[in-house]
């Protein structure tokens, strides 16, 4: 075992890596907020009464969490063009992150919304307000308050999930690595650069969410 | 002196800098039935969890028919015994709870079955015979495929005494045994209690049940401040307090 | 896409999807497996572990579950091989699995022992059992019940991680798919019939987990 670590090649290519996590963190933020939008119209579907709503809801969160992620990117970027669909490399894997946070999210809102005391739609009934103000006003913003935790560790895990961009080159932090490692041959180090830089940027989120939980944390 | 069942001799425990027994005596018979009261902080938990091992101690000594429990002295140092060797007297006493704390996944019998069979090592068969005896005792028998989920509070946690005295231990520790249970369900709790002492078990009990205490016990010790503040007979402590403390605690809980 | 035609296509392809379907359940049993071994390891030393160890074992969980499965792959499969351990794919793959694994069963067994309530060690304790006994029929069979629904989501997550084993060249059931797309330019369908095999085998686990969940509840 002949190898002495030498950061230098990789730190002449770190601007490279920073571009990279700089692309990994907007997937990302892009496909959430595509995610959340999916998810929480999703997740009242899946709390319906309805059958004609909790059904499809119900059909998209079980595929969707039960295929996995790789092959919805795949699929999305190969097959789709094949039904005339055709986007590019970015637009594709954000579609697709999208679709499939949107399935997680949705479970996560579920969860959030079920906590919910039914009284608090009939108070708002009682003042006058209709179903969908109440869903707007009062019952969204109590859920996301109260599944603030288990929705930080989704983003975080989502976030991981953008490495995957990877697999149809799109050049993200996981694509420049391999990229570097490739190039220069200092594997060891270019490995464990990158990991750190997901470690750190997941410890950062972790903590930003802390904080919104704090910030937001009702009185009790 | 060894014929006292439990002796404790100037017990002191703290939880860092904060000192809640400050030197607690106390002796009982075997067949005795002492109850503690006090107001809540006074250490009255504290100090029934310290002669079963659950709270270390840092100074003084417990003794059950003379066995020093926990420590060794040996040379002047006070060293702590084997984990083995304390499980081995904790089986002396037995405990029941305020929260019950059955095993949930385990049904009423094997509940009470657990210790006799892994620590009395008796056989499966003699250990089940034993448990419905107990069972039938606390008037559960029928009970005795139950789970805890599957009862009441009451009935938890007269399975919960059952389990305890199967283990026939010494002396028997009740902690606040009533007061995490419904109204109603405190005076069928009482009675299993009240039985076991008319048949002569020794037992210490902490309790916020005056009349309760006062029926049931020859001695009642009152906690004040991690120290014990009176002791006597029950009729004499409860009708004619020595100390302001004792009379101002009595006022304030509910004797009727 | 007429259903006859697509049957005939997957038909004609059945021996490297079978191949690729072995090797899927191969890698997906192998890290489960070695992963829940050495999860068990690391639980119960978050748990009981004195502070060095606690320590130690916490920086490699969160290191871990900070990186993406991918990296994790990639990092294994290229680092291992500079450092001279001969692993060839398959093997380098299994073990990053493995890894990502035992630090999620860490947490779900430390989740599990910890939501214990400190009553049940004390009743334990007051009968006279020691810890080894205590831990044998108290906490473990507790800790069992509480951890298996999660355990067996995250069975289902390695076998959708196994797929990114595809990207380091190991011919699984994702690889041999696009082999026959290379072949056949027939994206759609292939991805299609690999996606819902996927699916099967996941939601199978998904329900066998309830089937298990439901039949070892206690009664209440």
């Amino acid at each position: 075992m002949n190898y002495t670590l030498n950061f230098s090649a990789v730190w002449r290519s770190f601007d490279l890596l920073l571009e990279g996590l700089a692309l990994s963190l907007a997937l990302a933020f892009a496909a959430i907020a595509i995610g959340c939008v999916v998810g929480l119209i999703t997740a009242f579907g899946l709390i319906s009464k309805n059958g004609f709503l909790r059904r499809p809801a119900g059909i998209y969160v079980t595929i969707i969490r039960n295929t996995p992620i790789l092959v919805l990117i795949l699929f999305t970027y190969f097959a789709l063009p094949q039904m005339g669909v055709r986007l590019g490399k970015i637009e594709s894997f954000i579609f697709t992150l999208a679709i499939y946070s949107g399935a997680y999210l949705a479970e996560v809102f579920r969860g959030g919304l079920l906590a919910i005391p039914p009284g608090l739609r009939e108070a708002g009934l009682a003042i006058g307000l209709t179903n969908m103000q109440i869903r707007t006003s009062i019952i969204t913003p109590l859920m996301l308050r109260n599944v603030l935790p288990s929705l930080g560790s989704t983003i975080i895990s989502l976030f991981k999930d953008t490495s995957l961009a990877a697999a149809i080159a799109v050049p993200e932090l996981t694509f420049e690595a391999r990229k570097i490692n490739v190039e220069t041959f200092r594997v060891i180090e270019t490995w464990i650069v990158a990991s750190c830089l997901y470690v750190a940027t997941c410890s950062i989120l972790a903590a930003l969410m802390r904080a919104v939980e704090r910030r937001l944390a009702i009185v009790r | 002196m060894t014929n006292n069942l439990l002796e404790i001799r100037d017990l002191h425990k703290s939880y860092g800098a904060v000192e809640v027994l400050k030197g607690v005596d106390c002796t009982m018979q075997q067949g005795d039935v002492v109850s503690i009261i006090g107001s809540s902080g006074s250490g009255k938990t504290t100090m029934l969890r310290c002669i079963n091992m659950l709270e270390e101690f840092q100074g003084g000594t417990i003794r059950i028919d003379g066995q020093a429990i926990g420590y060794d002295v040996v040379n002047g140092q006070r060293r702590r015994k084997s984990e083995r060797e304390i499980a081995r007297q904790r089986a002396l006493t037995g405990m029941a709870f305020q929260q019950f704390n059955l095993f949930p996944h385990m049904t009423a019998v094997a509940n009470v079955m657990l210790g006799l069979v892994k620590v009395k090592k008796m056989s499966r068969d003699e250990a089940r015979t034993l448990a419905e005896t107990w069972l039938d005792r606390v008037g559960l028998r029928e009970r005795a495929e139950h789970y805890p989920g599957q009862l009441s509070g009451g009935q938890q946690q007269r399975v919960a005494i059952a389990r305890a005295i199967a283990m026939n231990p010494k002396l028997m520790l009740f902690d606040e045994v009533t007061s995490a249970l419904d109204p109603e369900l405190v005076n069928e709790v009482l009675q299993v209690i009240k039985s076991l002492a008319q048949d002569g078990m020794s037992m210490l009990l902490v309790t916020h049940e005056m009349r309760f205490a006062y029926e049931v016990s020859n001695r009642v010790i009152f906690m004040n401040q991690g120290r014990i503040g009176e002791e006597g007979n029950p009729r004499e402590m409860f009708h004619k307090p020595q100390t302001e403390r004792l009379a101002e605690f009595l006022k304030s809980s509910t004797f009727n | 896409m007429d259903i006859m035609h697509f049957l005939d296509i997957i038909w004609l392809a059945r021996m490297p999807i079978l191949k690729g379907l072995g090797v899927t359940i191969s890698i997906s049993l192998l890290a489960i497996c070695a992963g829940t071994v050495l999860g068990v390891f690391v639980g119960l030393a978050l748990t009981y572990g004195i502070r060095p160890l606690r320590w130690i074992v916490r920086g490699y969980t969160d290191f871990i579950r900070g990186t993406p499965v991918l990296v994790l792959v990639l990092a294994s499969y290229y680092v291992l091989s500079t450092v001279g351990l001969q692993l060839g794919p398959f093997q380098a793959g299994v073990l990053a699995l493995a890894v990502f694994c035992s630090s999620h069963v860490g947490e779900i067994v430390r989740g599990a022992l910890q939501s214990i309530p400190t009553g049940q060690t004390e009743a334990a304790k007051a009968i006279g059992l020691t810890f080894p006994q205590t831990f044998a029929y108290v906490l473990g069979p507790q800790a069992l019940r509480h951890a298996l629904p999660a355990w067996v989501n995250t069975a289902a997550e390695m076998v959708k991680a196994s797929t990114l084993l595809s990207i380091i060249g190991v011919a699984e059931l994702l690889l041999r798919t696009q082999e026959l797309i290379s072949r056949t330019f027939m994206s759609l369908e292939f991805y299609f019939f690999a996606g819902l095999l996927y699916f099967i085998i996941n939601y199978a686990i998904e329900r066998f987990g309830r089937y298990v969940e439901r039949k070892t509840a206690v009664p209440t």
